[in-house]
């Protein structure tokens, strides 16, 4: 196995780990970037590695048409092609086919879909997703899953289930360098706790290096509309897309993740697909999770948006023409040591620079966060010690500390019921800060 | 800002010593000014900058006017102007209104109160909006940025406008001038304003009148409007032999290599860089070789299907598997760094990081070229070096022509 995990530090559930790969040493909890195309939008890989980017999220599916995973293997592996160092985590491309292709479906042999290319009927299989992801050889590979839409529901769960777990033993057959990359599985099982055990104990029993957890929910809340329909195994997708999901649903997510990290082993890392949002993260890693992946930070770049500790700042805004501080005080990246938010606001949705510049500080926001929750987590350590009070505890595993995240997301003491709960089964105590912050404490 | 000739060769071709009171290391001359938009190049982020050729990479030129829609004066003053606000404390600035790019000189729009270019407003590149912009309110504008230098007001003209018309753009852009300086803030080098068209005695008597004034340089406009390359060198001439020798003269609108050369041959030492940013947007990359009096012919003559002698276009299929750097050897963050292979696959998906790596090839490229037209000067030999470069060129065409 081309990986070890070790784990650090705890806090109850929470840990704080060095994953190594093959590429490179990841400290962890850790966010993924998303670099779709073999880049990641607007950034070179020294500002990258600069930012503190350990890992990069490559999409099979685009990079299989363009340049083609032939290519990529003849010129040496993505590594080489994009000139990054460290490591590289490839999905594997089942769905993107169902989520961007109309005819797509689902057969025992795989995903038949409609080449872009000319129109002609295709068939992606276990066995091709993951020779394609051989081909580009990042550090890990995703094994192909039954994507399951949520029109429809009931039984279709229960045979995606099961059919991603014999298809998971297609891809261990399949895969061919299992000495230079990494395999995950996917744990399925839709909101079913029966199902999702049955999931979960059918891929422990095949030794994976490490898991992946899709949550599943049956509807999701879009901007306050209950939207039904939307591919429910990649639900954060929707969330990445900018709208809040209702509580309920909120609340299934921490369940389902909740379920997931206890059941599975305690020495391999955990990965929560499609998950970014900085709150949804210190969920996770409190409930046990490792690893995310988002384009929302990019991606809310390039419309503008930053992201601050207390939680977004709109550049676009009137507000900022005539700002002179920078974006975030706090912050040490190139951008917020030089550049006003009066300048970025010039520049924003107009200039190729203005979400160069954004794109820099959001992913450099995203990696001092994870840095934070890596290293509180781990000062954490022993959180029974008279030298720790609980709420510096709780600030501790929070990274940063208590007024800059939970008084700075939540101002008015409002914290969110669902995160009350996840954080109660996650054994920690937040209750000091679900009171107004206190303004004499400044 | 001091300035100093250093040498001179084949008559007007002249290299010098440019230094501004911000930058450690003074700039030899003639001298590139990268092109930017808002201050900063359209690509290359302030953190890459430093990996370009030091300090020959330190002067940049923006337009004023992309400041119109903000921040306000008021605010640009209040964050220290232009260098604080761009964080390029050791950069220097020239603000030149026309920036070749977006902010087009807009003839028949401009009267005898202000000038009017041709900007895109808003997020669509098929909206114009034309800008009146008054002496009093530039003015203010450079007050509020204090860049290093700047140039007054001008009344450009395309080539093919009547003598009438050639002669009031000359006497509003004398009276502009005299505004400017009459209202010039302390600080910045004041650059006086040329034009004149494609007129040789409108030219000799704008550049005759400016020479006049109390300026520390001087910008020659209305260039790269229509004239053919063939009249451009006798209009160059006009002008700076009009104007005094111990002062430096930028020029904006010239572009391709060849163009550069007839500009430094006529004695110019500062010049903007549009062509890089349309290089860069094409996919093209420079190639052509920095060692020209060393070389041989034959080396020049790259047989390549995307090339034209100077350059290559990386979107080419030629390129999918090409493992190799832009231009063997070439020390900048691209070459060393990506393959042609890797930024033909960026340009193929659209991703903005092939116009960055684009930028900062190209911009390196080009500051390679000055450093040798430079050298060439200093040996006394600019003459040959101009051939040398202008024949291979004609040669590859040849050589391209009769291989189709
Ligand atoms: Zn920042
Ligand atoms: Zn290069």
């Amino acid at each position: 196995m081309a990986l070890s995990f070790e784990v650090l530090g705890r806090f109850n559930r929470a840990r704080a780990a060095q994953l190594t790969l093959p590429h490179f040493v990841c400290q962890t909890p850790l966010f993924m970037p998303v670099g779709t195309q073999g880049t990641i939008k607007g950034l070179t890989t020294n500002q990258l590695e600069e930012i503190g980017c350990q890992i990069i999220l490559g999409n099979t599916y685009h990079l299989a048409l363009r340049p083609t995973s032939e290519l990529i293997d003849e010129l040496g592996g993505l590594h080489k092609f994009m000139n990054w160092p460290r490591a590289l985590l490839t999905d594997s491309g089942g769905f993107q086919m169902v989520s961007l292709l109309h005819l797509a479906d689902i057969t025992e042999k795989g995903v038949t879909f409609q080449s872009p290319v000319d129109g002609k009927p295709m068939l992606l299989t276990p066995e091709e997703s993951i020779q394609i992801q051989n081909r580009i050889g990042a550090d890990i590979i995703m094994a192909l899953d039954d994507v399951v839409k949520t029109t429809i529901t009931g039984p279709r769960i229960e045979e995606a289930m099961y059919r991603t777990l014999r298809w998971i033993d297609r891809c261990i057959a399949a895969h061919k360098r299992p000495h230079e990359q990494n395999l995950f599985g996917i744990v399925q099982g839709g909101l079913d706790p029966v199902l999702r055990d049955i999931c979960v104990r059918g891929l422990v029993d095949r030794n994976l290096p490490g898991y992946v957890y899709f949550p599943s929910m049956n509807s999701v809340q879009v901007q306050g509309q209950n939207v039904i329909g939307l591919n429910s195994i990649q639900p954060f997708r929707i969330y990445a897309i900018g709208g809040l999901a209702g509580g309920e649903d909120k609340d299934s997510f921490w369940r389902v993740v909740a379920q997931c990290t206890a059941a599975l082993p305690e020495d391999k890392p955990r990965y929560v697909m499609g998950v970014g949002y900085p709150l949804d993260i210190v969920v996770c890693s409190a409930l046990g999770a490792d690893m995310y992946d988002c384009v929302y930070p990019t991606r809310t770049a390039r419309f503008g948006t930053a992201l601050v500790p207390e939680g977004v700042l709109k550049l676009k805004h009137k507000a900022m023409a005539d700002d002179t501080r920078p974006i975030d005080p706090t912050c040490a990246c190139m951008v917020c040591k030089n550049y006003t938010r009066a300048y970025i606001h010039c520049l924003v949705t107009k200039d190729a620079m203005g979400s160069q510049l954004l794109s820099y500080h959001n992913l450099y926001y995203m990696m001092q966060f994870s840095r934070n929750l890596h290293s509180s987590i781990i000062e954490g350590r022993f959180p029974d010690e008279q030298t720790y009070l609980i709420a510096e505890a709780v600030a501790l595993v929070f990274g940063l500390n208590v007024k800059m995240v939970w008084w700075g997301w939540f101002p008015k003491g409002d914290v969110p019921e669902w995160v009350c709960n996840a954080m109660e089964v996650a054994g920690i105590d937040i209750s000091s800060c679900c009171a107004p912050f206190p303004s004499s404490q400044d | 800002m001091k300035f100093v000739v250093k040498a001179w060769s084949n008559g007007k071709a002249r290299t010098g010593l440019l230094q501004l009171t911000n930058c450690p290391n003074s700039i030899e001359t003639p001298s590139l000014l990268l092109s930017t938009r808002k201050g900063l190049p359209l690509f290359i982020s302030p953190d890459l900058l430093p990996s370009l050729p030091s300090p020959d990479s330190h002067l940049l030129q923006f337009s004023p006017l992309h400041f119109l829609e903000g921040p306000s004066p008021k605010t640009i003053s209040s964050i220290g102007g232009l260098h604080q606000m761009l964080g390029l404390h050791e950069y220097g600035y020239a603000a030149v209104p026309r920036d070749s790019i977006q902010c087009l000189p807009e003839c028949n729009s401009t009267n005898k109160m202000g000038a009017s270019f041709e900007t895109p407003c808003g997020r669509s590149l098929v909206d114009y909006l034309f800008l009146l912009i008054k002496p009093v309110e530039y003015i203010e504008m450079i007050s509020s940025m204090r860049p290093n230098l700047w140039t007054t007001l001008a009344d450009e003209v395309p080539a093919w406008v009547s003598d009438k018309r050639n002669k009031t753009s000359v006497d509003r852009t004398v009276k502009w001038l005299d505004e400017c300086i009459a209202k010039s803030p302390a600080g910045g080098a004041v650059f006086g304003s040329i034009v004149g068209g494609s007129n040789i005695e409108e030219r000799q008597r704008c550049a005759q009148e400016v020479a006049m004034r109390n300026v520390s340089g001087y910008w020659i406009g209305g260039v790269g409007l229509g004239e053919s390359m063939d009249e451009r060198p006798s209009l160059l001439n006009t002008v700076t032999d009009k104007l005094p020798e111990e002062r430096p003269r930028l020029i904006s609108g010239l572009g391709l290599p060849e163009e550069i050369l007839q500009g430094v041959a006529a004695g110019v030492d500062l010049f903007d860089s549009v062509y890089i940013y349309q290089l860069t947007l094409g996919g093209f990359a420079l190639i052509f070789p920095l060692n020209i009096m060393e070389k041989n012919l034959y080396d020049f003559q790259s047989t390549d299907q995307g090339s034209d002698g100077t350059k290559i276009n990386l979107k080419a299929t030629l390129y999918r598997k090409d493992t190799t750097p832009i231009v063997e050897g070439c020390s900048c963050y691209t070459c060393k760094n990506h393959t042609k292979a890797y930024i033909n696959h960026l340009l193929n998906v659209h991703e903005m990081l092939a116009q960055i790596l684009l930028e900062i090839h190209n911009t390196h490229h080009h500051l390679g070229f000055f450093r040798s037209i430079r050298e060439a000067i200093k040996e006394g030999k600019f003459e040959q070096f101009q051939k040398k470069f202008i024949r291979s060129r004609r040669d590859h065409l040849a050589a391209s022509v009769a291989s189709v």
